[in-house]
């Protein structure tokens, strides 16, 4: 079944919202919309040059580039944004040039909007307030492309036919018989060629078509052909630029310390005693604890060092992770439950099975861990502020300063560079709120606030902890019937609102979707199902880790899935097809993966093979993990063969990378990745003990993709679920033992 | 104090505290941002540098332990518009994702290479134990074998 008119239909949905949101002007100006006249736009920022719209702009040298308004973090966006948009505007790649442009309306991301904040959905009725929060512009989610399929082809559409346009009445010929090729527009009865740069004036004068034609994808030249990113270059020589390479005249330096959980308090600190060490200009309070600014970070860090900090606890001294455990347990059996999805009649389904069968997974809070450290430079001047970080979210980044420096948003301005990864992460205001706290108190100064490894690990927005019940029926031949699933854990649309937004955007975790996506959405026949979650009130941040609720729901299902293929005795591939025949999509994904696995041929002993199939962000992964257990105990993984369907390729080499990044990141969490408290803080703090997987301990990685006529779906994050349950499928596969908690490096594999 | 260093065939003079981090002298004093800051306590090897030819990791190296020694950092790599065959791999392999990571490898990478030309899988395991959070392993051992079979 194609899903193109679904999700068509979401993205126009989601457009009519940023329309409304902006009073009309994104509805039918989204995709090739003109800065408003009077207004500097995309053609005064960064390089000068005449802008043809919002997203393409040309210099009088004839440079052709192009406004990427999303982050970069590794993701290859700037590239994908780059090849739809050079694909209608008719260059070749090697012909232009990006840049992150200012925070405008105009970039806002639509689809994020209500795929992944449904919290927003009301809000479009709430007048005035909606202006304030919308619209917003944002990379995560798996959204890019999603977002931008239609929209930057017709950007580029657009352009050109205003550029051919131009050439036309210039050579007073018609339209028709003038062709764009390459950057030139040629005119082949006469052999006449205009370039872009040439024509950009005149073209800029043209009224943009109402309804630029897209070409069909069958004559598409550069989307869907592998094409080498133009963020790579600079990446090897250090050139690139992120946040932590920001450097500014007469800049200052702050490094701070926070209070261990939130409810906690900074109590006093002893500035006096750090004041005369060297370089030192100033001890401040932030949001969340005390920076300390110096001529140098080193300085910073070692006048924070000996700075004497009391925070109060808050009451929560005595947290950690075996009373968050029990806690957990104990509103498994009598929280407050809120039933998500209910089809037939569960219940009486299980009382009547032949056989049931119950199981138990928990998992643990996980860290992102970005290799670049938390960090944006700031300087106010008055009541303007001007910040510099990598982010996922720029409107975001702007709220966090504004407030931070007590100024309307519309007085900062927010410079975007690459991101040092983002997972996530950078989506949360703290470092940009911190940043201009300080660069107020030091007004005049730029200032760079770098937090410490230490910091980021103990101060994250981690993936929730969660605990898990199933229960499944089975009648008299081994069939389901019936499927029932218990979540407990935190709410992150709750955790990020409480951080990030104002208190009206704050709901209660009931309508949180992310919590139990990848549960209540299930491929799989269940003609019984019961999906229902107890929503956690703690101290604890929680926040969107690649993949969000996939990532564990991902594991809990395809293990639960597996333990009844077992159950049945049947093989664990042979059971997802039995289930599988209304889906027809995931059907063929895990047809092929089974294939390219070689899933019938045996493998020796002490080896074991395990399969995991997961739909997210509009893709469908499967995946096999392929292990070797020695006879000291130690795990190998081996091999991992990925299979994806994400509908239309856009840079099918960046969708290969995205794979291979997505099963490194969550074999990462699924062999180390555990975040516990002790005494109310946070137990690790770096790599040596938030560990990451190392080159040596690679498997070899073999990705397919599915070729699809389908709108496409996302690749950033649809990698990383499934790899967890191939994981510990495999070790199920070796050992006969089921694994239900992570991470595999607390196991002692020879008791298995 | 007053410490003098060669970087990149450069001598630098540099009136600082001696247990300043090589890696801060780099990025703070010198302007040489291309040498990353990752974990403080030379785990991920984000930081690495060489230092008279050895890869160093330089976040926990006071500038008064390398007085006088010749550091090589990422920057000094390309030769004008021609880029070092490592960095060259790694674009024609499409290494870098965030790319945060990848000056360290890099640095880490040339040193082995300079060291032993045709490393075995072995090798490359030992050597390269920098952290990359993308997971860009798997290129980064095709991109070196690349390197070394040239």
């Amino acid at each position: 079944m194609s899903t193109h008119p679904k999700a068509l239909k979401i993205t126009k949905r989601a457009l009519l919202v940023g329309g409304l949101a902006v009073g009309g002007g994104l509805v039918v100006g989204y995709a090739y919309l003109r800065d408003k006249p009077g207004t500097a736009g995309f053609g005064a920022f960064g390089v000068a040059g005449t802008a043809l719209n919002a997203w393409v702009k040309i210099t009088p040298e004839g440079r052709i580039i192009l406004a990427v308004p999303r982050g970069e973090m590794g993701q290859g966006v700037y590239t994908a944004i780059a090849m739809l948009i050079a694909e209608e505007l008719e260059v070749g790649l090697d012909q232009i040039e990006v840049e992150h442009p200012d925070v405008d309306g105009k970039y806002a991301n639509a689809f994020i909007l209500t795929e992944s904040m449904p919290q927003f959905r009301p809000l479009i009725w709430l007048g005035e307030r909606v202006a304030a929060a919308l619209p917003l512009i944002a990379t995560g989610g798996s959204t890019t492309i999603r977002d931008g399929w239609e929209a930057m082809r017709r950007v580029g559409a657009s352009a050109r036919m205003m550029l051919v346009q131009a050439a036309a009445i210039s050579w007073d010929v018609a339209f028709d018989e003038c062709e764009a090729k390459l950057g030139v527009v040629n005119h082949p009865k006469t052999g006449r060629s205009l370039s872009y740069g040439d024509l950009a004036e005149a073209a800029a004068q043209i009224k943009p078509p109402a309804d630029p034609q897209l070409k069909p994808p069958s004559e598409f030249r550069l989307v869907g052909t592998p094409a080498p990113r133009i963020d790579i270059p600079a990446k090897v020589t250090g050139q690139a630029q992120f946040g932590i390479d920001v450097v500014l005249p007469g800049m200052l330096y702050a490094a701070v310390r926070q209070c261990p959980l939130r409810g906690g308090r900074l109590v006093s600190y002893d500035a006096e005693a750090v004041m005369g060490l060297p370089g030192v200009e100033a001890v401040t309070p932030v949001h969340g604890g005390v920076a300390v600014v110096a001529h140098s970070y080193w300085q910073a860090s070692k006048a924070l060092e000996a700075l004497a900090v009391e925070f109060e606890d808050g009451g929560n001294g005595e947290l950690s992770s075996k009373s968050i455990s029990a806690l957990y347990h104990e509103a498994m059996d009598s929280g407050d439950v809120i039933c998500v999805r209910e089809e037939g009649d569960t219940k009486r389904s299980l009382k009547t099975s032949a056989k049931t069968h119950e199981a138990i997974y928990e998992l643990p809070f996980l860290a992102h861990t970005c290799m670049e450290p938390m960090n944006c430079t700031a300087i106010v001047k008055g009541d303007r502020v001007e910040i510099w970080l990598g982010c996922q979210s720029p409107t975001m980044a702007n709220w966090g300063a504004a407030e931070g420096a007590g100024v309307e948003t519309d007085k900062v301005t927010t410079h975007v560079t690459f991101m040092g990864g983002g997972f996530g992460r950078r989506q949360e205001v703290d470092i940009s709120r911190q940043a201009a706290q300080i660069a107020r108190a030091v007004e005049g100064r730029p200032v760079k606030l770098i937090w410490s490894r230490e910091e980021d690990v103990q101060h994250d927005s981690y993936r929730p902890a969660v605990l898990a019940k199933f229960q499944a029926g089975l009648d008299e031949s081994g069939s389901l019937t019936a499927w029932t699933n218990r979540l407990v854990l935190q709410s992150v649309d709750v955790g990020y609102g409480q951080r990030n937004l104002p208190a009206l955007l704050v709901g209660d975790g009931s309508d949180d979707m992310s919590m139990t996506q990848g549960a209540d959405d299930l491929p799989y026949a269940l003609p019984h199902l019961t999906v229902e979650k107890v929503v956690m009130d703690l101290p604890v941040d929680v926040g969107y880790w690649r993949s969000v609720g996939h990532s564990y729901n991902g594991f809990f299902t395809e293990s639960f899935i597996d333990e009844l293929a077992a159950l049945s005795k049947q093989d664990p591939y042979a059971y997802r097809r039995g289930l599988l025949r209304q889906a027809p999509r995931h059907l063929q994904v895990l047809n092929i993966l089974a294939e390219k696995a070689g899933w019938e041929i045996p493998l020796a002993a002490g080896r074991g093979r395990g399969m995991a199939l997961h739909e997210s962000f509009g893709s469908v992964v499967g995946q096999v993990a392929e292990i070797s257990l020695s006879a000291q105990g130690e795990l190998s993984v081996d091999r991992v063969i990925c299979v994806v369907d994400c509908g239309m390729t856009v840079n099918p080499d960046t969708i290969v990378a995205q794979m291979q990044s997505g099963i490194v990141y969550g074999l990462s969490a699924a062999l180390y990745g555990e975040i516990t408290l002790e005494a109310g803080q946070i137990v690790q703090s770096n790599f040596p003990d938030y560990e990451a997987l190392k080159l040596a301990a690679m498997p070899a990685i073999e990705t397919y993709i599915v070729p699809s006529t389908d709108y496409p779906g996302g690749v950033g994050e649809p990698g990383t679920p499934p790899i967890a349950p191939a994981l510990t499928n495999a070790l199920f596969n070796a050992t006969g033992k089921r694994i239900r908690k992570l991470p595999l490096k607390n196991l002692d594999f020879l008791s298995l | 104090m007053v410490y003098t260093l060669k970087v990149n065939g450069d001598t630098k003079t540099l009136n600082i505290d001696g247990d300043t981090p090589l890696l801060w002298v780099l990025r703070d004093h010198l302007g040489l941002t291309g040498t990353k800051f990752g974990c403080g306590v030379a785990a991920c090897g984000a930081c690495t540098v060489h230092v008279d030819g050895i890869a160093t990791r330089s976040c926990v190296l006071p500038i008064e332990a390398v007085a006088g020694s010749e550091i090589r950092t990422i920057e000094d790599l390309a030769q004008g518009d021609t880029l070092h065959k490592v960095q060259q791999a790694w674009i024609d392999n499409q290494v870098p994702q965030c790319g945060y990571c990848q000056s360290g490898m890099i640095m880490a990478v040339v040193a082995l290479l300079e060291e032993t030309p045709q490393p075995t899988d072995e090798d490359i395991d030992n050597a390269i134990t920098n952290i990359c959070r993308c997971g860009t392993y798997n290129r980064i051992r095709k991109a070196i074998h690349q390197v070394a079979e040239a």
